[in-house]
């Protein structure tokens, strides 16, 4: 089994086993990671170039740590939006990046389907780091990875996904992870922040969180993207938090073992409280730790793909 | 000058269907019989085996002239026009400025005149800048040579300047053009929402945001007594509400356009921007609806919304691409498709293309009776062949139709009694 | 997979070289002289190359605490990470863990893999454990020596010396791969 794939741009299209690979390479970087000299020579002389046309500082840090402690070459590059401006496509940016050899573009973009467009028009291997609202395939696998870390099997789990899953990468890709590694998943949040035709998917969504989060062995909060409040999604900050904030009453519905996770950057208040995110049950610094060795994995199993 | 068409089939829809001569003399058609005699100077054409047809009339083209030239002028939209039998195309008024007066409107049918090739009608807007506000002189723009109102792809979403336009363009017997979509239901959206657009992660435009200006604007038809026309509908909801309305008296024209009775939004996936046009691509459903709609005479015009775009702009990223295609120069093999699948007989077909979108604008086309303007298309109608888009006349290549085999080809296009092409001449 | 320990009969496509008595009676011959070039098992340390390498180490191990009554300390190195043929290959090896779980400074460790070829692996593994902390010296254990070496690495302790042509093919097979213990050269 190894990952015969010139890029990484959604989890759609993974088999389970490749998902699983992923999860198990990563269990040896968990172990570099883990080390006094946190660095080996596995992509010495290739060039990783990150391309992030939105602002994330964590998950470019992420990818550019990952990469060093590979021994990679990393360049950052932010395009300005004033290049676009300028008429420059992305294919054109990339093509730039491209001949200075790069091996490995990391994409982060606002508009959904950008890192298949970009893959298809260059021959470096293309990871998205986050398209629009339609995967964001690290984050779900460090995700997983997190989950796996804590001994759960995924078969059968429960987990719940709360929040705005309309406008989010990340629930996307953990949705199809999780059905295919054979979870359940259920998705909670008001009928305004489910996507249409999201249950044929395979999860099954809930609009009261109580309900929701009866048993479930996982709880995935979505970041809530405040300014969109009174924008027809949500009335006000208040009520959102009022009907679907993670309280610590609401966690005690959960199975006692229950795990609570969040991408970040949280809005403490809003969607968690703060004795949540703070709490035994929240492994939302763990999700940053592993977010390191996840990627390292990925570079690692990229790195060789082309050529 | 002097045409004569011996041997084909003519077919001129709703008058006559059988294998006659048709005479050209003087730009009208002079005489259409059985073995005509041709005069000394004529230039005779054999059609024996050919389709002969009124000129193909399309009420919907963007020629994006003036202000985006490069994406296609009146000359080169004007060529992929005669090159895919349309005699008479009407163009929509978002040119930049917008025809929202008499100077552009002139100017428009100067090009037309230098051009020398097909009929090029302009559609004005309907409110100044199509800015939905204040309306447009209309008057003045049906005085210039308008054929009908339009804000095409800004639609008048207040209801109120929109009831007003309807009203006033009666004064003008204009048909008021609307592209029924409500704004605020499409925000932001790119593709048709669905379980697709959920799966790639794209916003999408609900069925409703058509279904709601649809049925709006019967209303404000009923209302007014106003002449209707409904660019591009697509989902089935405007195709029932439509034959509703047609049922209680209602006058209202509908067209569709081939990428929605051909394509669905499956398309999308790969985020192919040649599947990006608004409305949508939709569903299965809604394709069947636009085929049924097109054969009971619910949707009486296809119209080809040729909306040429550059290849870089097309090479966007998914949302950031314009909407639209190119369709001027694959229309006719894809309506013909559907006669060969049984949806329409070959004469409704021709009907769709020709004498009912005339009427619809009430365009003095779309016939050969003795006395018409003299634009004719011969056409081949088994001839296979594959759409090349790098053999286009028209500026742009974006279509999703590249590398389709399809069958249906035009020989020979006159316009005015002049032919305009022929099919393996370059022309002038 | 529990096939009877006589001895077994050479296979269609190889030719033995060594049989479960000979493998047994070099690992016996090979920890006597760990104990002695050591003088003794103090500062003593195995680690063993992924896979067969880390078979070989526990069965050390346990001839060695059979001399000397002290179990050493063990550890399990995987070298993809350090390979220098990763950047040419198409797809990526499988990783798998490595585990030192001990601190090797001012340590011995004997370094053991089932077959000695190239050096390149040893080259690996030794920059493998350089980066995990600071052996005061590494030796190196291996059950075949077959020549061949393109970096100048020797063993240090040597269960068979093996003449081969470039191209043939060694394999060492154990009982801990669920195979009937041998050495033998594969046939074209």
């Amino acid at each position: 089994m190894s990952l015969k794939r010139k890029d990484l741009l959604s989890l759609a299209s993974l088999s389970a086993d490749e998902i699983t690979l992923i999860l198990e390479t990563a269990d040896s970087f968990k172990e570099v990671t883990g080390r006094e000299i946190k660095k080996v020579p596995a992509l010495r002389g290739k060039t990783v170039v990150n391309l992030f046309f939105e602002p994330s500082t964590r998950t470019r840090t992420s990818f550019e740590l990952a990469a060093k402690r590979l021994s990679a070459d990393v360049i950052n590059f932010a395009p300005s939006s004033s290049s676009v401006v300028k008429g420059e496509t992305l294919l054109d940016t990339a093509r730039n990046i491209e001949a200075m050899q790069a091996d490995i573009i990391v994409l982060r973009h606002s508009s959904a389907g950008a890192a298949e467009t970009l893959a298809n028009g260059v021959k470096s291997s293309v990871i998205n780091a986050g398209d629009g609202w339609h995967e964001h395939p690290t984050q779900a696998l460090l995700d997983l990875y997190t989950i796996r870390q804590r001994g759960m099997s995924f078969k059968g789990l429960r987990v719940a996904i709360v929040g705005d899953v309309s406008h989010s990468r990340v629930a996307r890709s953990n949705i199809y992870a999780l059905v295919k590694l054979g979870a359940e998943v259920r998705l909670v949040g008001p009928p305004t922040m489910m996507p249409c035709g999201v249950e044929k998917l395979g999860p099954k969504v809930y609009h009261h969180m109580d309900e929701g989060l009866r048993d479930v062995n996982v709880i995935m909060m979505l970041r809530l993207q405040l300014e969109r409040q009174g924008r027809a999604l949500f009335p006000t900050i208040r009520e959102y938090s009022r009907l679907y904030g993670l309280t610590a009453d609401r966690v005690r519905l959960a199975d006692t073992g229950v795990i609570v996770m969040h991408p970040g950057p949280i809005n403490r208040g809003v969607e968690i409280a703060p004795e949540v995110a703070d709490s035994l049950s929240s492994v939302i610094l763990d999700q940053v730790a592993n977010g390191v060795a996840v990627r390292m994995g990925i570079l690692y199993l990229m790195s060789g793909a082309n050529s | 000058m002097s045409i004569l068409i011996k041997g084909g089939r003519v077919i001129d829809p709703g008058r006559f269907v059988g294998t006659v001569d048709v005479l050209i003399d003087n730009g009208k058609i002079s005489a259409i019989g059985p073995n005509l005699s041709a005069p000394v100077e004529a230039r005779t054409i054999h059609a024996s085996g050919k389709l002969v047809m009124p000129g193909f009339v399309d009420l919907h083209v963007h020629f994006r002239e003036p202000g985006f030239e490069y994406k296609e002028t009146i000359q080169s939209g004007s060529a992929a026009a005669v090159a895919g039998g349309f005699t008479t195309v009407c163009c929509m008024p978002n040119t930049n400025p917008v025809n929202d007066n008499q100077a552009v409107t002139e100017f428009m049918l100067e090009r037309s005149r230098l051009a020398g090739l097909a009929n090029v009608l302009p559609i004005g807007a309907i409110t100044k800048g199509s800015e939905g506000k204040e309306l447009a002189e209309i008057g003045d723009l049906r005085r210039s040579g308008c054929v009908a109102i339009s804000d095409d792809g800004k639609p008048v979403m207040n209801s109120l300047v929109m009831r007003r336009a309807m009203e006033y363009a009666l004064a003008f017997d204009l048909a008021v053009v609307d592209h029924c979509e409500d704004l605020h239901l499409a925000e932001g959206g790119c593709m048709n929402e669905g379980l697709i657009s959920t799966e790639l992660g794209l916003p999408g435009i609900p069925a409703a945001a058509e279904d709601v200006m649809v049925a709006r604007n019967l209303s404000l038809s009923e209302l007014t007594g106003a002449r209707l026309h409904l660019a591009h509908i697509s989902t089935a909801g405007s195709v029932r509400m439509v034959r509703e309305a047609k049922g209680r008296g209602i006058q209202v024209t509908a067209e569709a356009c081939p990428h929605h009775f051909m394509l669905t939004e499956e398309l999308v996936r790969g985020y192919n921007t040649h599947a990006k046009m608004n409305p949508p691509l939709r569903t299965w459903t809604d394709v069947h609806a636009i085929k049924e709609g097109l054969r009971d005479g619910t949707i009486d015009v296809i119209a080809t919304d040729h909306a040429p775009h550059a290849t870089q702009e097309k090479q966007q990223d998914f949302t950031e691409a314009p909407f639209g295609i190119v369709g001027l120069e694959t229309a006719l093999p894809l309506t013909l498709g559907l006669v060969e699948e049984g949806v329409l007989s070959l004469e409704q077909a021709v009907q769709k293309l020709t004498s009912a979108p005339a009427a619809a604008f009430g365009l003095n086309k779309g016939t050969l009776a003795v006395g018409a303007d003299a634009d004719v298309v011969i056409v081949d109608q088994y001839e296979q062949w594959e759409v090349d888009p790098s053999k286009f006349r028209s500026k742009s290549r974006n279509t999703p139709f590249a590398g389709w085999k399809v069958k249906g080809r035009v020989t020979v296009t006159i316009v005015g009694g002049r032919v305009v092409f022929e099919a393996g001449v370059t022309e002038q | 997979m529990t096939s009877p320990t006589n001895k077994p009969t050479e296979r269609k496509d190889e030719k033995l070289i060594m049989d479960a008595g000979d493998i047994s009676r070099a690992m016996m011959r090979i920890a006597h002289e760990i104990v002695e070039r050591n003088k003794g098992v103090k500062n003593l340390t195995l680690v063993g190359i992924r896979t067969g390498g880390v078979y070989l180490a526990h069965r050390l191990v346990k001839r060695i605490q059979s001399i000397e009554g002290v179990q050493v300390p063990i550890g399990e190195l995987d070298i993809t990470l350090y390979r220098d043929d990763l950047a040419l290959r198409k797809d990526q090896p499988i990783l798998r863990k490595t585990s030192v779980p001990f601190d090797m400074t001012n340590k011995v460790v004997v370094l053991v893999d089932d077959v000695l070829f190239t050096g390149r692996t040893i080259r690996a593994a030794m920059d493998s454990l350089m980066d995990l902390g600071r052996p005061e010296e590494i030796q190196l254990a291996v059950l075949v020596d077959r020549g061949h070496r393109q970096l100048p690495i020797k063993a240090n302790y040597i269960g068979k010396n093996l003449p081969t042509s470039r191209d043939e093919q060694v394999q060492v097979l154990l009982e801990e791969d669920g195979e009937d213990d041998r050495v033998v050269i594969l046939k074209a």
